[in-house]
């Protein structure tokens, strides 16, 4: 097969499916709209459509639309169109039906009160939500089916896969890669180029790609939404990768916490296997990719990167002194390439585009866009992807919808247990992987907690580290003791029963516990209280006088 | 002019502490200091076992790098810088011997090692005349149901030298570790007091190689339990490939 093939193929779908139809009503079905009852909503417009009879309207389940905050959300499009072409219609229920039903189909067989009702819950076209993002990654979320394989297709997926094996070289792929300047999305922000080409220059034999899908920063979840809207993208970007590095086999390391990524991919690897998208000799080509998944029993430790392989292999997942880098001798001790959810979900567009293509968005060092979780003290909850280089102001208070009940801001969390604290006086900095790490945070796989002035910075650095000390492994020391004696020290701060002594021995600990724990984890712990420290010391000290010490 | 051809390992130089020495590079840093006697604490690593790399005591620093580098997983390099002892790191040691002190019970005076124990002969060469963090007094097991041998909990630092003594060189795999963070704790067989497990041997190679008083022979009073464990470098070259 050839792109011709395959474009006749996506055409042959198209017109299979979108035979007559001129309407669509969507419903997500990812979770946070499933958990805020999308699923009788869909039954009810389904049932609604049914009693209108109209052939040339249909309901579709799709993915993420971003406005969780506002869900279940329900859009009315042409068939397959860009989501900001839709109609959008916030918190509908199942009373809704038809009228939802109605204006799809532009009929007044409803009643003028319920016409009026859903009214009031229509989204404007130029909400700022919408209006400032740059999908993406999240192109085809909530425009897709996530379970239908041939709606992907019929979009245009897979054209990157096909391009890459039949036209591409494995160096091209890398080079277009590495020209696009993509860093790792998981929160290292290593060049995703760099890194396939180590692993591509390892001497031939068996190889593996690995994704890494074990979301766990507290208010995250970009990687769950990515997985439940379009988990093809993530396949055919492992594909490409495999492709590019001389691998055969691929793991996705999902988390158990996420029952419908896991469903949703499962059906995905199963329709693209039967398909003939993956398995052996792909296209008629002699390169042979397959994908099993792998759940996570619900340790944070194990999204770092050795702890996550010696999970796989069935190991206590617990990380292990690097060098050697998995690129050198990863999963069974073979050459491995690990990358995060979003940056496979990046790939396709950037070989079908070129690596120019995606270099021209964002800024200097930070190429493309990132998608940002936002949760906490801010009116539009919800997942949002925007170019680098967007600034926090813009996140916050325009795509954001600002802080509700009336309340100030107070800080943004970056990079959840292992970032820190963005202060007010900071909102206007450009967001990217260096400019956070200037004010002493990081980019982080994409999770914002906003916080009011209702919030206790020594609370959330508590907070924090509470995660931190329940999720260590205990492998090594200065992580498993000393996050346990740094709980204790802001626990007694945030009681009012320390004294400067205390303060000055919770910023020693900090000190050591960065400088030599084992792993990423125990490394960045002392971020949220350092970070706190640097912008709301005078909150420690309030505390402290407390005590009259 | 014939090219040399080079030997499979190279010989590299290098300067620890400001002593030129010369290492073959499959070396470890640890491994080269032991063998000049350049003291570096290690309460984790021991010959003939497997890297573990969890006590973080045997961190030096490298010139030109800012971070610091465990010398029992580092491989040494041409030219390469090393200082083992300077005052940042007595700092950062002090600190994590009194992070374990804290955290178990390793009352001294009471214990069965006392006089041959590794982390209390650590706390005397690292300075360590008190303890700064607060302790946390928590309540830990001792099973005495194996016939020779007991494990006292509060005394285990979590080195996992049992473990893998255990697994590489007896073969047995009975001791593991379960629970994670604090609440971690080394267990026989699938966490079943010692004396019922079915798989252990009884050959104390565990008890020997404990750098603490968590693991010893029944029997023993205040001081009494000196381990002995010249068996392990024996073993272990025995099991090297010729």
């Amino acid at each position: 097969m050839n792109r011709d093939d395959l474009d006749e193929q996506a055409h042959r779908y198209q017109s299979d499916h979108n035979a007559g139809i001129n309407q669509e009503v969507r419903v997500c079905m990812a979770a946070s709209c499933q958990s805020s009852g999308a699923l009788p909503v869909f039954d009810a417009l389904t049932h609604a459509l049914t009693a209108a009879a109209a052939p040339t309207c249909r309901v579709k389940g799709v993915g993420c639309m971003g406005l969780c905050s506002a869900g279940p959300l329900v859009a009315v499009a042409a068939p397959d169109a860009a989501l900001n072409t839709a109609t959008l219609y916030r918190d509908v229920q199942p009373d809704d039906a038809p009228a939802v039903v109605a204006a799809a189909l532009g009929s007044d067989n409803v009643t003028a009160a319920a016409a009026a009702e859903l009214e009031t819950r229509r989204i404007p076209a130029d909400l700022p939500f919408f209006a400032y993002q740059q999908r993406l990654v999240l192109e085809h979320a909530g425009v897709i089916d996530p379970d239908s394989f041939s709606g992907y297709v019929a979009v245009g997926g897979y054209a990157a896969l096909v391009q890459a094996l039949t036209e591409m070289t494995p160096g091209q792929v890398i080079a277009a890669v590495t020209a696009s300047g993509l860093r790792g999305r998981g929160g290292g922000g290593y060049p995703t180029g760099l890194k396939w080409s180590t692993v591509a220059k390892m001497p031939p034999g068996q190889k593996y790609v690995i994704c890494n899908a074990d979301e766990g920063d507290p208010g995250a979840f970009m990687d769950r939404a990515i997985l439940e809207s379009d988990p093809h993208r993530v396949l055919e970007g492992m594909a490409i990768a495999a492709y590019a590095i001389g691998a055969n086999k691929g793991f996705i390391y999902v988390r158990a916490e996420y029952p419908l990524a896991v469903e949703r991919l499962n059906t995905a690897i199963r329709k693209a296997k039967k398909a003939g998208f993956l398995g052996n000799h792909l296209f008629e080509t002699q390169f042979n990719f397959d994908v099993e998944l792998r759940l996570g029993a619900g340790a944070f430790v194990c999204g770092e990167e050795t702890a996550l392989m010696a999970s796989i292999q069935g190991l206590r997942g617990q990380p292990r002194p690097r060098p050697p880098y998995p690129a050198e001798a990863g999963l069974w001790g073979r050459p491995t390439l690990i990358n995060n959810v979003e940056t496979f979900a990046n790939i396709a567009p950037i070989i079908e585009n070129g690596g120019e293509w995606f270099a021209a968005i964002g800024t200097e060092r930070s190429k493309g866009t990132k998608v940002f979780a936002l949760a906490g003290a801010i009116t539009n909850t919800g997942l949002i992807e925007v170019p680098m280089g967007t600034s926090l102001r813009t996140i916050i208070e325009t795509i954001g919808g600002g802080i509700p009940n009336g309340r100030a801001f107070k800080a943004v969390q970056t990079g959840g247990p292992s970032g820190g604290c963005i202060p007010a006086d900071h909102l206007d900095v450009g967001v990217d992987y260096d400019s956070l790490k200037t004010l002493g945070t990081i980019m982080g796989s994409g999770g914002m907690i906003v916080m009011d002035d209702s919030a206790s910075m020594v609370d959330v650095a508590r907070y924090f580290m509470e995660f931190c000390m329940s999720e260590s492994c205990g492998k090594c020391v200065p992580c498993r003791a000393g996050t346990q004696q740094m709980h204790g020290l802001l626990d007694k701060i945030a009681r009012g029963q320390a004294s400067h002594a205390d303060l000055s021995l919770l910023e020693q600990l900090c000190e050591v516990v960065r400088a030599t724990s084992l792993c990423g984890l125990g490394q960045t712990a002392p971020n949220p209280v350092l970070s706190t420290l640097r912008y709301f010391r005078h909150e420690y000290e309030q505390q402290l006088q407390l005590t009259g010490v | 002019m014939p090219v040399a051809t080079s030997p499979a390992v190279r010989v590299v130089t290098l300067n620890i502490d400001g002593q030129d020495l010369s290492a073959r590079e499959d070396e470890t840093i640890i491994e080269v200091c032991r063998e000049h006697r350049i003291p570096i604490p290690s309460l984790c690593h021991l010959d003939g076992l497997t890297l573990w790399g969890g006590c973080r005591l045997c961190l030096v620093e490298m010139a030109g790098q800012e971070r610091l580098f465990a010398a029992c997983s580092t491989r040494v390099a041409e030219g390469m810088h090393i200082l083992t002892n300077t005052e940042r790191l007595r700092r950062y040691r002090r600190t994590i011997v009194e992070l374990l002190f804290a955290e178990r019970n390793h009352v001294c005076a009471v214990c069965v090692s006392n006089g041959h124990c590794e982390l209390q002969a650590l706390a005397q060469t690292c300075g360590v005349t008190h303890v700064t963090v607060p302790y946390r007094h928590q309540r830990y097991d001792v099973d005495s149901s194996h016939e020779m041998f007991r494990v006292d909990h509060n005394r285990c630092i979590l080195c996992t030298r049992c473990v893998r003594v255990c697994d590489q060189i007896e073969g047995a795999h009975t001791w593991d570790v379960k629970g994670r963070g604090s609440d971690c704790q080394v267990i026989t067989d699938l966490a079943q007091p010692w004396g019922e497990s079915s798989t252990c041997t009884s050959c104390g190679k565990c008890v020997q190689v404990c750098p603490t008083g968590a693991l010893v022979e029944q029997g023993t009073s205040v001081g009494e339990m000196v381990k002995d464990r010249r068996f392990l470098p024996i073993l272990a070259r025995r099991r090297q490939p010729r």
